[in-house]
């Protein structure tokens, strides 16, 4: 990641931006094309290509261009309506070519066999997820992220369920499962509960978020490790990045997981058989499905692959989380009351002829101010760094990614600004009031926004609650002031944020340093709106123009005059 | 590769003189043949016959009674033996002698496409029309699968696929014959070879394309009397490519797009892959009413512009009673992709209309397409009676095109599917919520307080009272 201090990154990203169209490394489609008709499949092609807003480091793209070869059996004497999927996607190198080998060498498998009921489509994408989106886009003849591709020449129906394979080479000692996918959506639990099943047949080794399985649930250890998994799968839900190509079949209502293939020093290794025989058998059973996955396990959290929380338990954590600001605002409004009718009745009774204005008015006139400027200032968190992307590097030194960053970061401090810029607005009539009406309207917005993403994405809602709701429950202009402001500091989103990227490495037994951690989080920001722009993720948005105003309301309080 | 069409149980009855033949018929008559055509991938479709004719006492009514005129789709039908049994009980012969010998339901069903029709329609017996013929076809077409089937190998004969060999005709049959597509051989320098080699061959246009057939006569005694039995081979003599099936004229797809569970649109995508010439189609949709069709959002666009159709014929859906009906005329442009879409909303059911495995969606029927395909070989004309059954399969209307009516594939659609164990928890905690917190609320703020003031006095004052109201005094 050298995103910021790293010239020779930044040159070869340069270079690469120069070749735009000449890619680094291809699919051969034509072999792949010619291998899967042999087969017996039916072959279909798709490009697409795609203009990121700014180039992406971490992957080294910017104008992507790439074709998406699928093959389809035909199930017999069946009519298409439905159909599975397994897609292998393919980076930029050939990483995943094992993968595609599998994938191969089962679709000459399946296609010899007749008790297929669904149709299958094996699917190579390239530019990993971006082909994944073009192709899922085509395949439901949408357009949500303003890719362009080909329209698909062959279609087989309602996806019913889909299978992503990632294998970096041809033995490997344990398969790691992947469910988080975009925006936090999860796949049915049964998937998962299937996939278990047929690792434990076939005795391959599973891992979770790359932590084994504890065995002792009696002693300390398990529970300890069972809690470690589930904070790396709250961090990853939160996050509301896919975790893998599955998560971009979510949207469509596909159930889908990511298998990885991982190679550790284990001793005991498994060919491709045993992750074969796997898939067949995973796939035979979704073959005789009548109907789709559908009980109610669409929310869960998993603490070990055979353990899972559910919704009815975690759920009220975050409800009691939330009831503390709505208690905060009744004691506010109740504060109000008395604090409105207090001066009114002084005022009443030392000069009775002046007609008063409405005690209510005042509050709400001055609120209007820093509500709307804290809102422009998240507007403009939202749409400058990248419109103004190519202003600044024409005036900065600095490549379109970086700028973008910059210009991130340097609006968000600015908004730290604002208490100073809006006093002048505000009136300075009942400056208690003031402040105790505008902290009621923002707990209110809080609580509401807290409540709609919990039930969207549990995590991030959980995890944005923990850390917001003491700091605005407690800021208060009067007070240990320098306190409240470093509370508040350290609990914006940009530094929950950092702080869950360390935690995160952290949990994986890879600890980070205070320069890494920094890299990463740039690189982290840069990721989020791009992972906006591609794929619709809605992290960046629901922080830009939701959560950050909101909590500069708050920083808005604190420094109340 | 056949992409598999449903089993689409079309019931089509057609009074009046709109019946195809009227040359004079014979009576009780049974035809029957079975059609092997060899495909470059290497499978082979086989295509069986029988026709059946019987005199009827039903009289002619004038004109044509619209009324009468039925359809009718099951989109789910799965086929199975179950279909195959009553089918084959129709036949004259059943499954005793003829080419129905060779119908054996395993071999019929481990195949990669299988379609089956029952067509009954009345046949005029003279030129007024004043007597009737009925007559029943059925047909049967598979298609072997050389991976599936063949295990690969790509040379087929009468045992391999269907375990069984020709032995005698049918007794009562006035026509059982065998024809075996040997276009390619005879084009191309042999490319294929048919082993018995056959006594006569038969030349005819189908679907546009010249064909010659090799032709088995089961009547014929020289033809199974060599051997008592006749096992037809087939025999590739160069290795296939694997190259792509070469694309029909006319044909459909048809898809829902859009995700979510509110709105979603129905596409039919129209392929007219001749050259140079555009025909008109006719496109029947019948839509279940749970899909409320937006129709002014219905659009056609071939090659990047809007086609307006030249007939539009629609019939909005009643709820619970009827179906959408709509029906078009569309030019398609030659060598051209028309995309026929529309929107729809998904409505919400009752919970009692939903199937037992509501989740696993509803069903919308195939599109019917319909069209004269113009061919690149002109043909003449076909006389019914004389030329095999098959090459009224696509009847050549003049010269130069031939009819074709295509099914799309049926569409899968799920609806907003409540979970079906929510109710019982949701009545239950709805009950208790009203009757232990409304009923206690609605109690609270309803009544009327008074503050009861302590009796005092007892008797006294009681009796003081009577003797106030008495007196016309207010109470104390």
């Amino acid at each position: 990641m050298g995103l910021l201090s790293d010239p020779v990154r930044r040159r070869a990203l340069a270079r690469l931006v120069l070749r735009l169209n000449a890619p680094l490394w291809a699919l051969p489609v034509a072999w792949l094309e010619r291998t899967m008709r042999s087969v017996g499949l039916e072959v279909y092609t798709q490009s697409f290509s795609r203009k990121l807003p700014f180039p992406d480091e971490t992957h080294e793209r910017y104008v992507v261009a790439g074709t998406n070869v699928y093959g389809i059996l035909r199930a017999p004497r069946a009519a298409s309506t439905e159909s599975l999927v397994l897609t292998v996607p393919c980076g930029s190198d050939s990483t995943n070519s094992q993968a595609v080998g599998l994938l191969l060498a089962l679709a000459a498998h399946f296609r010899g066999q007749i008790y297929w009921a669904k149709d299958i489509i094996f699917l190579v994408t390239e530019h990993d997820l971006l082909g994944t989106e073009a192709w899922l886009e085509a395949y439901h003849d949408t357009n949500v992220t303003g890719m362009q591709s080909s329209p698909l020449q062959g279609r087989a129906g309602a996806i019913q369920a889909a299978l992503a394979l990632e294998l970096s080479s041809d033995m490997v000692t344990s398969l790691d499962v992947a469910v988080e996918g975009l925006n936090g959506q999860l796949p049915n639990l049964d998937l998962l509960n299937l996939f278990q099943t047929f690792c434990q047949k076939g005795g391959l080794l599973c891992t979770l978020q790359g932590k084994l399985q504890p065995q002792d649930w009696t002693s300390a250890d398990g529970p300890l490790q069972g809690l470690q998994t589930l904070l790396l799968m709250v961090l990853q839900q939160a996050s509301g990045r896919p975790h893998g190509p599955h998560g971009l079949f979510l949207r469509y209502r596909v159930e889908a997981l990511t298998l990885r293939g991982i190679n550790s020093f284990r001793q005991y290794k498994y060919d491709l058989v045993a992750v074969g025989k796997a898939l067949e058998g995973m796939f035979r059973k979704l073959n005789h499905l009548l109907e789709r996955l559908h009980q109610s396990f669409f929310l869960y959290l998993l603490a070990a692959l055979a353990r899972f929380v559910s919704i009815g338990l975690y759920m009220p954590a975050v409800g009691f989380l939330l009831l503390v600001l709505g208690l905060k605002a009744l004691e506010l409004w109740m504060r109000l009351h008395e604090a409105g009718a207090g001066p009114a009745e002084v005022g009443a009774a030392s000069a009775p002829g002046t007609p008063l204005p409405p005690a209510q008015g005042v509050g709400l006139a001055s609120l209007v101010a820093p509500l709307l400027i804290s809102q422009a200032m998240g507007v403009a968190l939202y749409t400058l760094p990248v419109l103004g992307q190519h202003v600044a590097t024409q005036h900065f030194p600095v490549a379109e990614a970086e700028a973008v960053v910059l210009t991130l970061l340097a609006i968000y401090a600015a908004g730290l600004a604002l208490p100073h810029s809006t006093h002048r607005v505000v009136s300075a009539q009942a400056p208690d009031r003031g402040w105790m009406a505008l902290k009621l309207v923002a707990l209110i917005y809080l609580a509401l926004q807290l409540a709609c993403i919990a039930l969207t994405n549990f995590s991030l809602g959980f995890l944005l609650a923990a850390t917001m709701v003491p700091a605005a429950a407690l800021t208060e202009p009067c007070g240990p002031r320098p306190f409240y402001a470093a509370l508040l500091v350290l609990t914006s989103p940009a530094a929950t944020l950092l702080g869950s990227l360390f935690l995160w490495r952290e949990l994986q037994e890879a600890p980070l340093s205070l320069a890494e951690g920094w890299q990463l989080f740039l690189g982290a920001l840069a990721q989020g709106v791009l992972e906006h722009h591609t794929y619709g993720a809605l992290l960046f948005p629901l922080l830009a123009l939701g959560i950050y105003p909101c909590w500069l309301l708050f920083w808005n309080v604190l420094f109340w005059k | 590769m056949a992409a598999a069409v449903p089993l689409a149980v079309l019931a089509l009855l057609l009074l009046g003189p709109g019946g195809w033949g009227y040359a004079e018929p014979l009576r009780d008559s049974l035809r029957e043949e079975l059609v092997i055509t060899p495909l470059p991938s290497g499978d082979v479709a086989a295509t069986f016959q029988f026709r059946t004719r019987w005199d009827s006492d039903l009289l002619q009514e004038e004109g044509t009674d619209h009324y009468f005129l039925r359809y009718a789709v099951l989109p789910r039908e799965v086929v199975c033996t179950e279909n195959l049994t009553p089918w084959k009980k129709l036949l004259p012969c059943s499954s005793k002698a003829g080419l129905s010998v060779l119908l054996k339901a395993d071999r019929l069903f481990h195949t990669s496409y299988h379609s089956q029709a029952v067509h009954i329609r009345p046949v005029c017996r003279n030129a007024r029309c004043t007597s009737v013929s009925w007559e029943l076809r059925q047909t049967l077409s598979v298609v072997f699968d050389a991976f599936v089937t063949g295990q690969g190998k790509k040379d087929w004969s009468l045992f391999r696929m269907f375990s069984r060999t020709l032995t005698e005709p049918c007794p009562l049959a006035s026509e059982s014959r065998v024809y075996v597509d040997i276009t390619s051989s005879s084009q191309d320098n042999e490319t294929l070879e048919v082993n018995p080699p056959p006594l006569t061959t038969y030349q005819d246009v189908i679907l546009g394309t010249r064909k010659t057939y090799a032709v088995y006569d089961l009547l014929d005694m020289a033809v199974i009397s060599s051997s008592r039995n006749l096992n037809i081979q087939l025999k590739w003599k160069r290795p296939l490519e694997n190259e792509a099936p070469p694309v029909p004229f006319l044909h459909a797809q048809r898809y829902v797009s859009g995700y979510g569970l509110q709105k979603g649109e129905l596409s039919t995508l129209l392929y007219n892959t001749h050259p140079y010439r555009a025909f008109p189609v006719l496109l029947l949709d019948t839509v279940p009413w749970y899909l409320r069709l937006y129709v002014h959002t219905l659009t056609i666009t071939s090659k990047g512009k809007e086609n307006k159709p030249s007939y539009i014929h629609y019939q909005p859906a009643q709820d619970r009673l009827q179906p959408h009906l709509l029906e078009m005329l569309i030019q398609l442009p030659a060598n051209s992709v028309s995309k026929v879409s529309i929107q729809f909303e998904r409505a919400l059911l009752k919970w009692t209309e939903y199937t037992p495995d509501p989740n696993h969606g509803f069903y919308v029927s195939p599109s019917v397409i319909s069209a004269l395909v113009p061919s690149m070989v002109a043909a003449k004309p076909v006389d019914w009676e004389e030329s095999p059954l098959f090459s009224s399969l696509f009847p050549v209307s003049d010269s130069s095109s031939y009819f074709v009516r295509l099914y799309t594939e049926p569409l899968l659609v799920s609806l907003p599917t409540p979970d079906f164990s929510m109710p019982y928890n949701v009545i239950c905690l709805t009950c208790t919520v009203v009757a232990v917190c409304y009923g206690s609320f609605y109690n609270l703020l309803t009544r009327t307080f008074h503050i009861e003031e302590p009796s005092t006095g007892g008797l006294a004052k009681r009796l003081a009272n009577l003797i106030r109201r008495a007196r016309g005094v207010p109470p104390l």
